[in-house]
């Protein structure tokens, strides 16, 4: 079983995942970042590849990645230092990108890198799904990357359920049909989507992301799925202090309020 | 005659429509979130539905008729001609209402919006050309209009700003990248993925995911259905020898190639933009600088780096300052079915003012790229040329001028 699975099914409750930008706030913050969200409880982290064209990204995240890639973030660098950081901490890092990204560093390459690295798990928000079944489900499985697909409250049952079936990390629950960085709360339509889901027999484990910004809002993802995915406030919270006390505030704000 | 017949039939392909999945061989598809995927699943259905409707042909046409002044002629440039040693005809999008071909779609689109009940609506613009086409159909159906439109852009096309906030509409910003027509189409799809609901994405060009490049071929196809009888009923040929088109996501090429495409006698020229030369740094010239790879939805050609970040284009017309191009295209050019010549930002610029000055048509900076190949593309003196003359020039008359006092200072 991928890392990423183990860690959900071994915690089960109030997985809370941790997004932030490669190189962002500078070249060579992954490791340190990694480090303090690890001491400060996070359980997953998700690290985004800064990408020129992040269609799926608000604001926050648009701006991360341009200051990552001035800073002159590149995939061979970010497989340094992520390779640095799981050295040292034991949570699993997991990659998300556009697809574009991988097609051109060679699927492949992409993922034999990724392995050798220490990464656990891939989101990749543009792969079509039968692209990722007909073409690299297999190359996952053999090198143990837990894959995670998007679902929002506009996808099909049908959709839903492939997703779920193909979904070895986790399947990734959008709370609203948005892109990042949005800070509204949780309206009872998303409560009874969120519903809705839970009770399609999915078996992959599910977390909620998009939106979830504060204590609040982890609490309400958490009684509907198995914890939440949280971004653009902890990139914002970097842009402040990036230091591991800054993060262990930031964190514990989340799980504690 | 029956020789060149049995030339024509056969590849067994034909290039008019991509696959089931949206691909025009390798190129095309639909690699988009999946907050974007009902949306574009319901486009898809319906536009599958009405495109071979005749009730919304019927709609859809005489539209065209009497909104946008449909057919537009089919015009025997003489002076031109005799320069260019071949005969020119010039398809007169230019003369269409707003000013270029891009309304073509936008009736279409807006009609397809409609029976998917959506009453906001959403555009990108390079030129502004689109967003007028846009921004005029919306008020005439009734329904909210906003067009995203790069921040230099809205500098260097200032009357088509004008324009669309006259029509009713809201032009916004696009202020990331370089802030020209991929930072606005960036912007416009992070709307649509925030509003899929009440919304409907008027793409401009025949780009982005399946069914888009499809949709905005065939609502542009038009084009080359009147080419292909106004020269018959002005030559007696059926076809013609060469069709040259400027590209900058490819609507104004597709339509002119439509009916063509299957033909191979007919010779499919694009134009693309050098901008400041091809290895200058500042150049939108896609097909020569760019490689397989996705952009806006779709597999498509892009100028990007060895990581897949995509490199920002530089083009002096807003309307060609893309760094992609639609997935038909790549398709056509990677097979050797269309063939691409670059032009610089002077070379466009001369075939401006000398289009103007020898046939009395000032045509769009976009369009000037089409002229400014003509030499090159080896037309003989029996040859018949159309070229697709997309879009009237009133909209660039401050760069005209600026550029007049500039040759002035030199010279
Ligand atoms: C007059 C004119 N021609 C051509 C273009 C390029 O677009 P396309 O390649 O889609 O025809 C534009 C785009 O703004 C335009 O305004």
């Amino acid at each position: 079983m991928n890392k990423v699975r183990a860690k959900i099914n071994e915690k089960q409750q109030r997985v809370l995942n941790v997004y932030f930008t490669a190189g962002h706030p500078t070249l060579d913050s992954i490791p340190s970042i990694a480090e303090g969200l690890q001491e400060a409880g996070a359980d997953l982290i998700e690290l985004g590849m800064p990408y020129s064209d992040p269609l799926a990204d608000g604001l926050t995240i648009q701006k991360s990645s341009e200051v990552a890639l001035k800073n002159g973030m590149n995939l061979k660098h970010l497989f340094d230092q992520v390779k640095q950081a799981t050295a040292s901490i034991e949570i699993p890092i997991i990659l998300m990108g556009y697809y574009n990204q991988l097609i051109q560093f060679g699927m492949d390459r992409f993922l034999d890198m990724a392995t050798t690295a220490g990464v656990s798990g891939l989101i990749i928000p543009d792969l079509p799904m039968f692209e990722y079944e007909a073409k690299f489900q297999k190359s996952f499985e053999d090198r143990n990357l837990g894959m995670s697909f998007l679902i929002s409250p506009m996808t099909s049952d049908e959709r839903i359920l492939q997703a779920g079936r193909l979904s070895s990390g986790f399947l990734y629950m959008v709370s609203q049909s948005s892109i990042t960085g949005k800070t509204q709360d949780i309206s009872q339509e998303q409560h009874a989507y969120f519903d809705k889901v839970n009770n399609m027999g999915i078996e992959s484990p599910r977390l909620i992301g998009f939106g979830i910004h504060n204590n609040e809002t982890f609490e309400t993802a958490c009684k509907y799925s198995n914890g939440a995915i949280v971004g653009s406030s902890f990139i914002r919270a970097l842009e402040k202090d990036a230091s591991k006390a800054g993060i262990k505030t930031f964190v514990s704000s989340i799980l504690n309020g | 005659m029956s020789e060149v017949k049995t030339s024509i039939e056969t590849d067994l392909v034909s290039l008019k429509h991509p696959d089931e999945r949206g691909y025009y061989g390798e190129f095309g598809g639909a690699y988009i979130p999946e907050m974007l995927f009902a949306n574009v699943e319901q486009l898809r259905l319906i536009y599958q539905e009405v495109i071979d409707d005749p009730a919304f042909q019927a709609e859809y046409k005489s539209l065209l008729r009497d909104f946008v002044g449909r057919p537009s002629p089919l015009y025997l440039a003489k002076r031109l001609s005799e320069i260019y040693c071949t005969n020119i005809w010039l398809k007169r999008e230019d003369l269409n209402h707003t000013g270029a071909h891009k309304i073509n779609n936008t009736v279409g689109q807006i009609l397809i919006a409609k029976r998917l009940g959506k009453k906001r609506i959403i555009a990108e613009t390079g030129a502004g050309q689109h967003g007028v086409a846009t921004a005029t159909v919306c008020a005439l159906m009734g329904l909210e209009c906003f067009v995203y439109m790069g921040a230099v852009d809205i500098e260097r096309q200032a009357p088509n700003v004008a324009r669309m906030n006259m029509l009713g509409a809201t032009v916004i910003p696009a202020e990331s990248g370089s802030k020209t027509l991929k930072d606005a189409t960036n912007e416009a799809i992070r709307d649509w993925i925030n509003n899929a609901e009440t919304t409907h994405y008027i793409i401009g060009s025949a780009i982005g995911p399946h069914p888009y490049p499809d949709m905005v071929t065939q609502l542009q196809a038009i084009v080359s259905e009147e080419i292909a009888y106004q020269l018959t009923a002005q030559t007696g040929k059926e076809y013609p020898d060469y069709v040259v088109a400027c590209v900058g996501g490819g609507s104004n090429a597709a339509g002119a190639f439509y009916h063509f495409l299957d033909d191979k006698r007919v010779k499919l020229i694009l134009a693309e933009a050098a901008g400041k030369g091809i290895d200058s740094g500042h150049s939108a010239a896609t097909s020569i600088l760019g490689s397989k790879g996705i952009i806006h939805g779709c597999m498509t050609l892009l100028m990007q780096d060895p990581d897949g970040q995509i490199i920002e284009p530089y083009s002096l017309s807003a309307g060609l300052d893309y760094p992609g191009i639609g997935p038909l295209h790549a398709h056509l050019i990677t097979t050797g079915r269309a063939k691409v010549y670059a032009a610089t930002d002077d070379e466009a610029m001369q075939a401006v003012f000398e289009l103007s000055k020898v046939e009395g048509i000032i045509p769009a900076l976009e369009t000037a790229h089409a002229l400014a190949i003509l030499s090159r593309i080896g037309a003989g003196k029996d040859d018949h040329v159309v070229v697709s003359l997309s879009g009237r020039g009133d909209k660039d008359l401050n760069t005209y001028m600026n550029y007049e006092n500039i040759k002035d200072q030199v010279h």
